[in-house]
């Protein structure tokens, strides 16, 4: 079985990281401009051609590429190769309007089963592992991703899908999992379902990778208390690949960027200006080696920050910070910027379960944000004015994150409807 | 009387009482004593039963946030002034009261008060 701590990309000077990439990304724009009529317009209404672009130090020349742009097209957006030479599609969830199909071919595939891999090993996996993938499968890229990544390392591979708990847990205690891949929402529930049914003992759980949705660093500690595991983010979206482009080590301090596959850029999410490292900005990617759906200046809307410290796991591609939230789960407030996220935090520091529900609305004109949390019986007494004293308690330290006030809501457990997917953690009834 | 009592985090919304009595009742659990001290928000239901850890096990069982601790119940004679003799005595303790209800027993005539202080011991000498 191939090693997939491959250190001649993973360990690769910086130099040598850029001269890699920007041989790839000459190589990429040539075949957009080739083969695919709907960049060649792009670029052509931004009057660039190839011959602009001398150097991957050329590519804000050239204009970015946003979800609309990959939901105009439907379906056949963007398509870089004839069908015939494809083999697979994935899709996004399509909630928030049409549907992004990405096609691959094999070549794609095995890019994005790589990088996969790469993450299940700089997780501690290796071909003695029991993969348990408890991402959705299908046209999500989740499951299918976690599951290439996991057969390309040779780990025996659980192809769970989401929901059905009570199977997920028969598996995973008969077969002794010892890797979790799904959402970090799902990992908790899963948590605590072990715990209400004693089966702690016996699970084998030594780590999860846990993605396709933000969360916190006290979240991340709390699943990681319970399950008795170490818990590793990962991060992708569809139209890149899919899970992988980036991933953490062992140092569970930022997640390395797959460079020799994408090139990424942190930019102003107003201007479109690019940052320098270690600003705060919106992520832009773009494909270097991609077939058949290729990238140019992909607009995330995931805010984070950039940096290339050196890591003491030994990877020197730059890594990116927890998201800290994507630019479009972030809510306006009374003009305050609110990302759940941030309130998930607070939660998890004054010993809440990451059960959770922001209900925002509008009274006379005037935005009103509603919290409501599950108690837990760690929290409970039988006195009520200790009972109001913590829910003031929260409120004090919702209002110094946030800086608005925020009414909360003290709810019976498991009256937040759990998911098994991503989490539904906002619901905004304004009408504006 | 030391005895142990359960308490019951409650969201205030039509029924949430009901689920729990009907969780006992299936259970067979006998109900001493009921007291439910609330908020706009939320309540807390206060019980004393027959069988603390059989009621204990269903109402987690059922997912509720159960809460045990000591109170301290004392019987007195269902006549008047019985419970003014009682608070004279905790009063001129020094004794803090952070809450009580009471409950009547109709087989013995006797008035059961129910007692969370701060100086449980102390109660319990003085009665």
């Amino acid at each position: 079985m191939e090693n997939y701590f491959q250190k001649e990309y993973e360990t690769m000077p910086r130099e040598q990281i850029k001269a890699l990439q920007n041989e790839k990304f000459l190589k990429q724009i040539q075949h957009v401009w080739n083969d695919c009529p709907d960049y060649r317009k792009k670029m052509e209404a931004a009057g660039v051609t190839p011959d602009d672009i001398k150097s991957i130090d050329d590519i804000s020349k050239l204009p970015f590429l946003s979800k609309d742009d990959l939901r105009e097209g439907y379906p056949y957006a963007m398509l870089a190769k004839p069908l015939s030479e494809c083999v697979r599609i994935q899709s996004t969830s399509g909630t928030t309007g049409k549907r992004v199909i990405a096609y691959y071919t094999q070549h794609d595939i095995d890019i994005w089963e790589e990088c996969c891999a790469r993450a299940i090993t700089a997780a501690g996996g290796t071909k003695e592992d029991v993969v348990h993938v408890s991402y959705g499968y299908g046209l999500f890229t989740g499951g299918p991703g976690l599951n290439g990544g996991s057969h390309k390392l040779g780990c025996l591979t659980l192809p769970m899908s989401s929901g059905n708990t009570d199977r997920q847990l028969q598996f995973m205690t008969d077969l002794g999992s010892t890797i979790i891949c799904c959402t970090p929402s799902y990992a908790a529930y899963l948590a605590e379902s072990i715990k209400e049914r004693g089966l702690r003992d016996k699970i084998k759980l030594k780590a999860g990778i846990f993605g396709a949705e933000a969360w916190s660093e006290e979240m991340r500690r709390d699943i990681e208390a319970s399950l008795g595991i170490k818990a590793y983010d990962i991060y992708g979206l569809t139209e890149i690949s899919g899970p992988g482009v980036s991933f953490e080590c062992s140092e569970q301090t930022g997640m390395h960027i797959n460079e020799d596959h994408f090139y990424v850029e942190i930019i102003d999410p107003d201007t479109g200006e690019v940052l320098p490292e270690g600003e705060e900005g919106e992520l832009v990617f773009t494909s270097l080696d991609k077939e058949a759906f290729p990238v140019i200046r992909y607009r995330t809307k995931d805010i984070c920050v950039l940096s290339t410290e050196k890591c003491s796991c030994g990877r020197t591609f730059i890594k990116m910070v927890k998201p800290r939230g994507r630019s479009d789960d972030m809510l306006i407030i009374k003009g305050v910027n609110v990302f759940p996220s941030q309130i998930e935090a607070v939660l998890l520091e004054q010993g809440y379960q990451a059960n959770y529900q922001l209900v925002v609305d509008r009274v006379n004109n005037s935005d009103t944000l509603d919290v409501n949390v599950e108690m837990t019986p760690e929290k409970f007494t039988d006195n009520l004015g200790e009972v109001a004293e913590m829910e003031k308690k929260l409120v004090g330290a919702l209002k110094a994150m946030l800086g608005i006030y925020a009414k909360v809501h003290l709810v019976a457990p498991k009256s937040i409807t759990r998911s098994e997917g991503k989490a539904v953690r906002v619901i905004d009834n304004r009408k504006i | 009387m030391t005895v142990k009592q359960i308490s019951v985090f409650l969201e205030n919304r039509y029924g949430q009482l009901h689920e729990i009595t009907d969780i006992l009742a299936k259970a067979g659990i006998d109900l001493r004593a009921i007291n439910i001290a609330e908020t706009t928000d939320y309540g807390i239901v206060r019980l004393l039963v027959d069988d603390v850890p059989a009621a204990t096990d269903v109402l987690i069982g059922a997912g509720c946030v159960v809460s045990v601790n000591p109170v301290q119940v004392i019987a007195v004679a269902n006549k008047s002034g019985g419970l003014n003799e009682v608070l004279g005595k905790i009063a001129a303790a020094n004794i803090d009261i952070e809450y009580m209800y009471s409950t009547v027993d109709g087989a013995n005539e006797e008035a059961k008060l129910v007692f969370k202080v701060d100086k449980p011991e102390e109660l319990e000498k003085i009665i």
